[in-house]
């Protein structure tokens, strides 16, 4: 039997816009279901639901419809809500939002400190936890002098102290150049990979997206492709409608079998482009 | 324009001061002030002074630095100075214009001036050797026997970490918007001080919706991390006083206290 860590059950996500008073809905109906030590990409462009849904997955956000398990705590009980923003941690887009503190170790305590463990544990956690980022030379410093993907590995660090088994990436590399991105991106695969950590990754990069086992892509609040990388991404033109672009490389071959080239329709990586032709 | 804005002075060291439990560096600052404000007569300045000298010299810290907390306050003590030096009636030494000094005036004046040096020299001792972490560890853990009145010890401290978090953020905010609206034909160097003020106006409001989304997005991040307030929050620096925190502090009570008595006592 599978484990399964976070769980949507026809969840719908309604809000009232500020200028008309419109009832809105940025999520409808989803079913979804996030296995134990997955690593599952949101794809979906501005307005397609997808922070909306991260934010319900650690009991931010409450569904107006449905319910969201998270290791089969249901995020509506208000006794659990501590129990499941532990287990299933969040990284949002702005580095410079989420950081409570001036020096970097006292910001990677913070979570436990909240949950009160005691004082020498929260160093050994704060330890491991920059350790696994590889940013101790940094402990000392203070946050606002690192660069921008520093940053966002310090705030992974801040999760990492809770010791959650599921962390829920919320665009985290929307605001970094790109050696940032790739440090961040690097940071995940680890998480993934060597820590065994459930991942969601909310994103609208495709070259991130290849990287996770499974991908969603939202639109208007509904899941519209679901597959692995190479099923979503061999409908180029469907994605495209989306508003979304596909890999690079996979819009190369693309362009190429248009032009009558005989090539496979799921190539994802440039060496394995390479390899083919 | 932002770059010569310091934020907290601290200045890192290892020295017995610095070591020192940050609520015994307050107390003894609130005795340094209270004796201060009771001293009535020239003399007891010097232990005062010599109190500075030595804290100054055990923690390190450059003659300089410590003067230099004086700058911001030079116009305030000047003020004072003047105001003493021509306001108080006594034996006249001479006359400026319609004005008059008195030998009475020019002591007050000294002494009044001499008062307020010393009460930024000893204060910036305490910023200068107590990291703002530190400090707020120590203002959270001095309040909090208030809190059963109600005073909310706990959440002033998270503020003030907070903003000493985001000063820097907001700083370099505020440059980017300033460099923007510059490049775009903005004019924030000449004209009086009132157009200036009023060129102000597109830099602050962008500032300050961006320091509301800023504090929306922190809020819900602190969530995310389980934050609910101070109980049952642990720390990952407790606080702890030694028997080295206690001997200062019983020794310097003591010294304060027989500067308090110079009011009484007259050698």
């Amino acid at each position: 039997m599978k484990d399964i860590m976070i769980k949507l059950e026809n969840v719908t996500y309604e809000y009232k816009s500020y200028i008309d008073e419109e009832v809105l809905t940025a999520v409808k109906n989803v079913n979804l279901e996030v296995e134990k030590g997955e690593f599952l990409a949101i794809l979906g462009h501005n307005g397609s639901g997808k922070s909306t849904m991260a934010k319900m997955m650690n009991g931010l956000n409450m569904p107006t419809n449905g319910e969201v398990y998270v290791m089969g705590m249901n995020t509506k009980d208000e006794e659990k809500i501590w129990d499941i923003r532990a287990k299933a941690g969040m990284v949002f887009q702005n580095p410079d939002n989420q950081l409570v503190a001036t020096i970097v170790e006292e910001d990677v305590a913070f979570g436990p400190e909240n949950l009160g463990i005691p004082p020498t544990e929260i160093r050994q956690r704060v330890d491991e936890a920059l350790e696994i980022v590889e940013m101790s030379q940094y402990k000392k410093h203070a946050p606002h002098l690192l660069s921008g993907g520093q940053k966002q590995r310090i705030a992974i660090a801040g999760i990492l102290a809770m010791k959650p088994d599921c962390i829920i990436f919320d665009e985290p590399t929307a605001m970094l150049d790109p050696n940032g991105r790739l440090e961040v991106m690097n940071t995940i695969k680890k998480l993934n990979k060597e820590e065994g950590k459930t991942i969601v990754l909310i994103t609208h990069y495709m070259d991130e997206a290849v990287e996770a086992d499974r991908i969603i892509v939202l639109s208007e609040g509904e899941i519209s492709i679901e597959g692995t990388p190479r099923e979503v991404f061999r409908h180029v033109e469907k994605v495209k409608k989306l508003g979304l672009d596909v890999p690079q490389v996979t819009e190369l071959a693309y362009e190429l079998r248009k032009e009558g080239i005989d090539i496979r329709d799921d190539v994802l990586s440039v060496e394995e482009l390479v390899e083919l032709l | 324009m932002f770059k010569d804005i310091t934020i907290g002075q601290y200045f890192p060291g290892e020295s017995l001061v610095h070591k020192l439990d940050p609520r015994i560096k307050i107390l003894v600052i609130i005795f340094f002030i209270v004796s201060l404000f009771f001293v009535d007569s020239f003399y007891p300045y010097i232990f005062i002074l010599l109190f500075i000298v030595v804290i100054s010299k055990v923690a390190k810290i450059p003659v300089s630095l410590v003067l230099k907390g004086i700058k911001p306050l030079r116009f305030i003590i000047i003020i004072t100075f003047i105001i003493n030096v021509f306001m108080t009636k006594g034996e006249i030494l001479f006359d400026i214009g319609p004005l008059t000094v008195t030998k009475e005036g020019l002591s007050t004046a000294i002494f009044m001036a001499l008062r307020l040096v010393f009460l930024v020299l000893g204060t910036s001792l305490l910023t200068l050797t107590t990291s703002p972490i530190a400090l707020t560890d120590g203002i959270e853990k001095l309040l909090s026997p208030f809190k059963k009145i109600g005073l909310p010890a706990h959440e002033l401290a998270m503020m003030m970490t907070i903003a000493l978090r985001f000063i820097p953020t907001l700083l370099e905010e505020a440059d980017k918007i300033m460099k923007a609206q510059m490049a775009r034909g903005a004019d924030f160097e000449s004209g009086n001080i009132i157009n200036r003020a009023k060129n102000l106006v597109p830099l602050l409001v962008p500032l300050f919706i961006n320091a509301f989304r800023r504090a929306d997005e922190l809020a819900t991040a602190m969530e995310a991390r389980c934050y609910r307030g101070g109980e049952h929050r642990t720390r990952l620096n407790e606080l702890k006083l030694d028997t080295k925190d206690m001997v200062v502090f019983v020794s310097v009570i003591i010294y304060f206290g027989l500067i308090i008595s110079t009011r009484y006592i007259k050698i």
